[in-house]
């Protein structure tokens, strides 16, 4: 058995993953964690990090992050040595974060799966705001020049 | 020697209720509540086995009666068997009321013969059980002087104590044979013309001229070990540490019958005869001490020591086979991480809520996955899904719209969106053969709204209920 994706969320929620639509990621690489209340996702979600066995640990939250848990997760996640993400409703995010992303969909005529990713909080660089496309093929984004303002990235170092 | 215990169903049931009025057990069989078996005071009031249930009220107004169970019956036997081990190692069940013994070559061990048939009777009698015993060189003979007569000689026992079926039994008679010794002093070959080399193959064995063997039954393993504490333990370490020497043990169990424990159960006893448990549930069978030991970690350091514990108990509650693997040098990841890693989750958040996704034969949205326990499945990667799908999907939400085309502009979730581009419709019908009350609206038009506001919409038309409703949301 293994995974690569650890996905802990509260089970209460009706609003579900579909894996029919991850688009080129194979589900049988998620592994899901339903939990009661956020104290658990928290925690599942630092025993994942600090174990490091999964690559990546997705949690969606739905309180705002104290300071000592973002960074009892941060520790975790470098002890483990995966990468953690953190799904925030808007305007709760830590401030323990390394850095924090903004990602919407963006309309585009010709191509259905274009989205804007903005870096809205970074301890180490700048900001930045970068168009991109997901390539279900190549299973990667593609960075591409935002509509109508010319070649190049909004304010991107890459 | 043959046990047999005439009254075992009533026995088993007065043990724990004596009463001294007339009491029976009864079974329905083929529409009719007949007596399974009545107690001496039953007996007495001239009730017998087989009786109808109501004609047995007629006879006797003070009946006491319960159902009976023949299955904890056949449980109170084994337990008896195993009981019996205690006089010699070979026992094996004669019927659904008897024991066999083998007891040669173990009677000396009791004092003899007589020492061990009057201890024998003495402690039944102190359980309450009325028995039978037969003492014979054969099992046949054996058998016969249990149920026709303890003490009396083979020859002048009824032919019936042959272990004869009923018609051979009654033909014997009307051949004016009824002791075995009149049936042994005929002439062989003129019976086995008449009643079939079955009713000589009994006297044979009866009269020790054939062998028959007793087969004793197969302990079943028992997947717990114990240690009991000279000085009660407080310490998280000494707990720990009394449990890896117990895990080690109960492990060389799992491995000398090829199986892996998946649910694991701590026991601890308190000095004040309090126990506390710890439940270890595996995400895949395990017998490796060392990796088992940590798991054990979190629900220990939980448990309220009390004035000191001393006896600790570890039982495999659940075990499945799990023969050896070949280790090779080619598999890059170990499996087993991730299993513990499970593991610890699931001790946290209880394993079946860790789950993972495994793909269902369904054109409907919401049921072509199945969410299954990752502990008690194995992923799959066989996914096929013709038309794209939406990553996230939820209960369906209403919006305001008419006509069959997906609307130029509508709200959802307090948001003003337009329609940027529609693409649909997909058509979706519902499965007939399920009565699914969300799919009671018909059939649906599904369509791909991108609004200029950025969001990619899973709309449904109903075209038979008409409506319109959001029910996903592409990435």
């Amino acid at each position: 058995m293994r995974a690569d994706l650890l996905w802990v969320r509260e089970g209460w929620r009706s609003e579900q993953l579909n894996p029919l639509g991850f688009g080129g990621f194979d589900p049988a690489r998620l592994i899901m964690a339903e939990t009661r209340e956020q104290t658990e996702t928290l925690a599942v979600a630092e025993e994942a990090l600090r174990d490091g066995v999964v690559a990546m640990v997705a949690l969606e939250i739905t309180a705002p992050l104290s300071l000592t848990a973002g960074r009892r997760l941060q520790l975790a996640a470098q002890a483990g040595g995966a990468t953690g993400v953190c799904l925030i409703p808007e305007g709760m995010g830590s401030n323990a974060a390394e850095t924090r992303w903004h990602c919407a969909p963006v309309f585009d005529r010709d191509d259905s799966t274009l989205q804007c990713w903005r870096l809205i909080k970074n301890k180490s660089g700048t900001l930045g705001s970068w168009h991109v496309r997901w390539d279900a093929q190549a299973c990667r984004v593609a960075v591409v020049p935002p509509a109508g303002n010319g070649p190049g990235s909004a304010g991107a170092s890459d | 020697m043959s046990l047999w215990f005439p009254r075992l169903a009533t026995d088993r049931v007065l043990r724990a209720r004596p009463t001294d009025r007339p009491f029976v057990l009864t079974l329905t069989e083929s529409n009719t509540n007949r007596v399974y078996c009545l107690n001496v005071a039953a007996e007495r009031q001239g009730l017998y086995r087989g009786i109808s249930f109501s004609d047995a009220r007629a006879f006797c107004p003070g009946l006491v009666s319960m159902p009976a169970r023949p299955d904890l019956e056949a449980q109170f036997l084994t337990v008896l068997r195993r009981w019996a081990l205690r006089w010699c190692p070979w026992v094996g069940r004669e019927g659904r009321d008897g024991l066999v013994l083998d007891v040669t070559g173990s009677a000396h061990l009791f004092g003899g013969e007589e020492a061990m048939l009057r201890e024998m009777r003495q402690r039944l009698a102190r359980t309450r059980l009325s028995v039978r015993i037969g003492l014979a060189e054969t099992r046949g003979a054996a058998w016969a002087r249990a149920h026709y007569g303890e003490g009396a000689a083979l020859a002048d026992l009824p032919v019936e104590a042959l272990r004869l079926d009923s018609d051979t039994a009654i033909g014997l008679k009307r051949m004016g044979l009824r002791r075995i010794g009149q049936l042994s002093a005929t002439p062989r070959a003129p019976l086995t013309r008449r009643f079939g080399p079955g009713l000589l193959m009994r006297l044979d064995q009866a009269l020790g001229y054939q062998p028959e063997q007793i087969s004793p039954e197969v302990e079943p393993p028992h997947y717990g070990v114990r240690m009991t504490l000279p000085e009660p333990i407080g310490l998280e370490s000494d707990v720990m540490a009394a449990a890896d020497r117990l895990l080690t043990r109960l492990c060389d169990k799992l491995r000398a019958q090829d199986t892996g424990a998946r649910v694991l159960c701590l026991t601890l006893r308190r000095v004040d005869s309090h126990a506390q448990q710890v439940e270890l549930r595996l995400a895949r069978p395990m017998r490796d001490p060392a990796r088992i030991l940590p798991l054990f970690q979190r629900g220990v350091s939980q448990v309220d020591a009390g004035f000191g514990i001393d006896q600790v108990r570890l039982e495999a509650v659940q075990v499945e086979p799990l023969l050896s693997e070949q280790l090779n040098s080619t598999g890059t990841r170990d499996p087993g991480r991730m299993n513990d890693l499970i593991t610890r989750i699931g001790t946290r958040i209880g394993l079946d809520n860790v789950r993972r996704f495994l793909p269902a034969d369904s054109h409907i949205p919401e049921r072509a996955f199945i969410i299954a326990s990752a502990a008690y499945s194995q992923p799959d990667s066989n996914w096929a899904s013709p038309h794209p799908r939406p990553v996230l999907i939820f209960p369906p939400e209403p919006i305001i719209a008419t006509g069959p085309r997906p609307p130029e502009h509508f709200r959802w979730r307090r948001m003003a969106l337009t329609t940027g581009r529609a693409t649909g419709p997909e058509r979706i019908a519902p499965e007939w053969w399920l009565d699914d009350p969300n799919w009671h609206s018909g059939l649906r038009d599904y369509w791909r709204v991108e609004t200029v506001q950025g969001r990619r919409l899973w709309l449904f038309h109903t075209p038979q209920n008409p409506g319109w409703f959001v029910q996903g949301e592409f990435a």
